[in-house]
């Protein structure tokens, strides 16, 4: 099977390509890359002047499967994912059963084959049922396929297991995760702890409760010499410690979400729920230094953390409401802003959104436009405004912060192995 | 001054010129009474009270004030959280809202349920309380007994005392009364004072005894002693002997000052009983003023012509 995508404007900034051209594809890879001159071979896609990029990967989704079906599945999550960009997604084990064993990790692998438009990933527990106690089954679920391990939406607030972790993962260059919020710190709090929670009334996070778990696990990460990844980063205390780490040349990654990017907690003013997420939106002090961190490199790329909710577990008291929301169908979108504002450049939200992320689970053949590499690709038209409407979302939930904005540029076609598999005029074809 | 349909969810939906007209109707509906006899109840109306949260006191004042207007009381008490019954507080308010009353009255254990559920309801929606957030008819009575005693609020020294942190009684009070022109201390413990609480526009303290000659308002908080964790003071006796209002305390106080409380007084260690018999305290004219206060909130947020 072969297949030409052509009159592209082809976009890598890893490899400095922004020019007019086509790619050639066959048997699900890159075989040929024409830069100012077309091709015609196989089926031809007229991509008509807009943006072809490598694939979005998103290191970090929860897509619910086994055991919260009612809010998400592999097949909607993964349609979700087309409809963004995404090519591939990491989903996070905190699933029911939790993703802790072999086991799981068959069954998750074996849905998304059956049931996954674009490829997926499993990340493993760290420990047995998330319960901080004990490791998980490390080496047999990195044997049927996961990437990373993660205790996500839990923090490890045992440093030794941590420690142990680490040093057991040394043996399969596999990143540990921490979701990092240190548990007492954070106590009943449901936002972040400022002006706006002393004003309205409700329980704060401080962003010390982030900054002590990345620097305790930056101080492992350096004991050990693991790899390890920080999770949806909030606070400008995190990225000054990321930053400090990079420059001692620690293995030390870090992302961000579209929605700490973007928002910041005088979004709460109105108590709607789908603005609460741990950890939670910060001040617009800590927005501007995690813009700055993406743009600089010391925080490497943007996951979506897409937290698909019930309508049941969203709609209540504030207290009581689920943290999370859904991110994949408006992530690069919603970014662009940055780029329009002057925030951010395109080629930095591209790579934050498609080298850095494959670079940092180590996959090698994804990422950037180069021949050899996986056809997978997301075409932009760049200037294409459009209107967030959740009842059009493919996910099945709408927990979205961003409803009723107004985007400019979006995701026209999604491309994996060489085969369209998501069209904005038709939707996910199959 | 037309305030017909309005909901009461925080200070901040009042304008100043809308606070001086309800103090000023509660002056005069207070000249103009001696003890309430109920009106016919006009056209048949009816406010609902929902109190989501234990209270005897600010209940019973909006019963007695609804009294006073011959409105009619629908209550609906529930100590467990609507959403244990597999409902949501929200579907709870819609369905007493087809009930038809007139308005209703809400008291809620989470900060911003009476804003939510004045977006979802055509009624006026009153709030009796939510979480941290608002107390705002606790603050008009109390706004109303210090412009009873001192004529006018402008200028006054304000210092509030105690667990300002989780106390929604401070927080309207704090807008209100800065509103009105008063220059507010809050003192307590540091563990007790909100984040970035001076940028509330208040001063903080926690010295008490070198606050207490300037004031003229001294305004002692209920300790929640539900609401402490273990690890925001020691011990309440520890409380008592650096912020309980003590016989030597008393004696540090103007003689023109008053010392208030919302209630329920915890006898013995925010404040001590001689300071409960002392001339200064208010108390009680605080209560009887609350009643006023919600009947003239009642009468023209709910438009009840009387």
């Amino acid at each position: 099977m072969s297949a030409t995508f052509k009159n592209a404007i082809l976009f890598d900034p890893s490899l400095r390509i922004n020019t007019l051209g086509s790619i050639v594809t066959e048997g699900g890879k890159i075989v040929e890359i024409l830069k100012d001159k077309n091709a015609d071979s196989g089926k031809i896609y007229d991509l008509a002047g807009q943006h072809l990029m490598p694939g979005f990967v998103d290191l970090h989704v929860h897509f619910r499967e086994p055991g919260h079906e009612h809010k998400e599945t592999i097949g909607t999550g993964t349609r979700a994912a087309a409809a963004g960009g995404f090519t591939t997604v990491c989903c996070m084990p905190n699933t029911n059963p939790v993703n802790d064993s072999s086991f799981v990790t068959q069954y998750i692998m074996e849905k998304a084959h059956q049931q996954g438009v674009v490829r997926v990933y499993p990340i493993g527990a760290i420990s047995k049922n998330l319960e901080g106690n004990a490791m998980a089954g490390i080496h047999g679920m990195i044997q049927a396929g996961c990437v990373a391990l993660s205790d996500d939406g839990k923090c490890v607030m045992n440093a030794y297991l941590v420690r142990k972790t680490l040093e057991y993962l040394k043996s399969y260059n596999v990143p540990l995760i921490e979701h990092c919020e240190d548990e007492n710190l954070v106590g009943r709090g449901v936002m972040n702890e400022g002006l706006v929670s002393s004003q309205i009334g409700l329980r704060g996070i401080p962003h010390a409760a982030e900054d002590v778990i990345v620097s305790r696990d930056i101080s492992l990460s350096e004991h050990t010499g693991g790899p390890l990844h920080l999770a949806h980063l909030s606070s400008r205390g995190a990225v000054e410690s990321i930053a400090h780490a990079k420059a001692r040349g620690l293995k030390v990654t870090g992302e961000v979400t579209p929605h700490h990017l973007l928002l910041t907690d005088e979004s709460l003013r109105s108590y709607d729920t789908s603005f609460k997420m741990a950890p939670p939106l910060r001040t617009e002090a800590d927005r501007r230094s995690l813009v700055a961190a993406l743009q600089s490199g010391v925080i490497d790329c943007i996951a979506t953390d897409h937290a698909p909710h019930s309508e049941e577990d969203k709609n209540t008291e504030f207290e009581s409401a689920a943290n999370g929301i859904v991110g994949l169908e408006t992530a690069f979108s919603a970014c662009y802003k940055l780029v329009l504002t002057g925030e951010l450049t395109l080629e930095r939200l591209v790579e934050s959104l498609t080298t850095s992320p494959a670079k940092i689970f180590n996959f090698r053949d994804r990422g950037q436009l180069k021949v050899g590499m996986l056809a997978d690709f997301t075409v932009i038209d760049l200037k294409k405004n459009w209107k967030v409407d959740s009842n059009q979302f493919f996910s099945k939930s709408r927990n979205t912060p961003f409803e009723g904005w107004d985007l400019k540029s979006q995701v026209t076609r999604t491309v994996v192995g060489g085969e369209e598999i998501f069209n904005i005029e038709k939707g996910i074809c199959l | 001054m037309n305030l017909a349909g309005r909901s009461l969810t925080d200070i901040s939906d009042l304008s100043r010129e809308e606070v001086v007209f309800l103090l000023a109707e509660t002056k005069s509906l207070k000249m103009n009474s001696s003890r309430p006899t109920p009106l016919p109840a006009p056209g048949g109306r009816s406010v609902a009270l929902l109190f989501f949260e234990p209270s005897t006191r600010t209940r019973t004042s909006f019963e007695m004030a609804a009294f006073r207007l011959g409105l009619r009381v629908l209550h609906l008490e529930a100590s467990s959280s609507s959403a244990q019954k597999g409902e949501t507080i929200y579907d709870t308010a819609k369905n007493v809202e087809a009930l038809s009353p007139h308005g209703m009255v809400i008291r809620h254990s989470g900060s911003g349920i009476p804003l939510q559920i004045s977006k979802l309801l055509k009624i006026p929606v009153i709030n009796a309380g939510d979480g941290f957030h608002a107390h705002p008819t606790q603050a008009l009575l109390d706004a109303f007994t210090i412009q009873e005693k001192f004529g006018n609020i402008s200028g006054l020294n304000i210092l509030i005392i105690g667990d300002i942190a989780h106390s929604r009684v401070a927080r309207s009070n704090i807008a209100l009364l800065r509103m009105l022109g008063a220059k507010i201390k809050v003192c307590g413990p540091p563990t007790l004072i909100p984040p970035l609480a001076s940028e509330l526009g208040v001063e903080v303290t926690d010295r008490l005894d070198e606050n207490l000659a300037s004031a003229d308002v001294i305004m002692a908080l209920r300790m929640q002693m539900e609401r402490q964790s273990s690890f925001q003071i020691p011990s309440l006796k520890e409380y008592t002997t650096r912020f309980g209002i003590t016989q030597e305390r008393l004696n540090l106080i103007k003689k023109d000052a008053i010392i208030l409380h919302p209630g329920p007084v915890n006898r013995g260690i925010e404040i001590m009983s001689v300071a409960l018999r002392d001339p200064r305290c208010q108390i009680m004219e605080q209560v009887e003023n609350g009643v006023l206060m919600r009947s003239v909130l009642l009468r023209e947020l709910l438009g009840v012509a009387c």
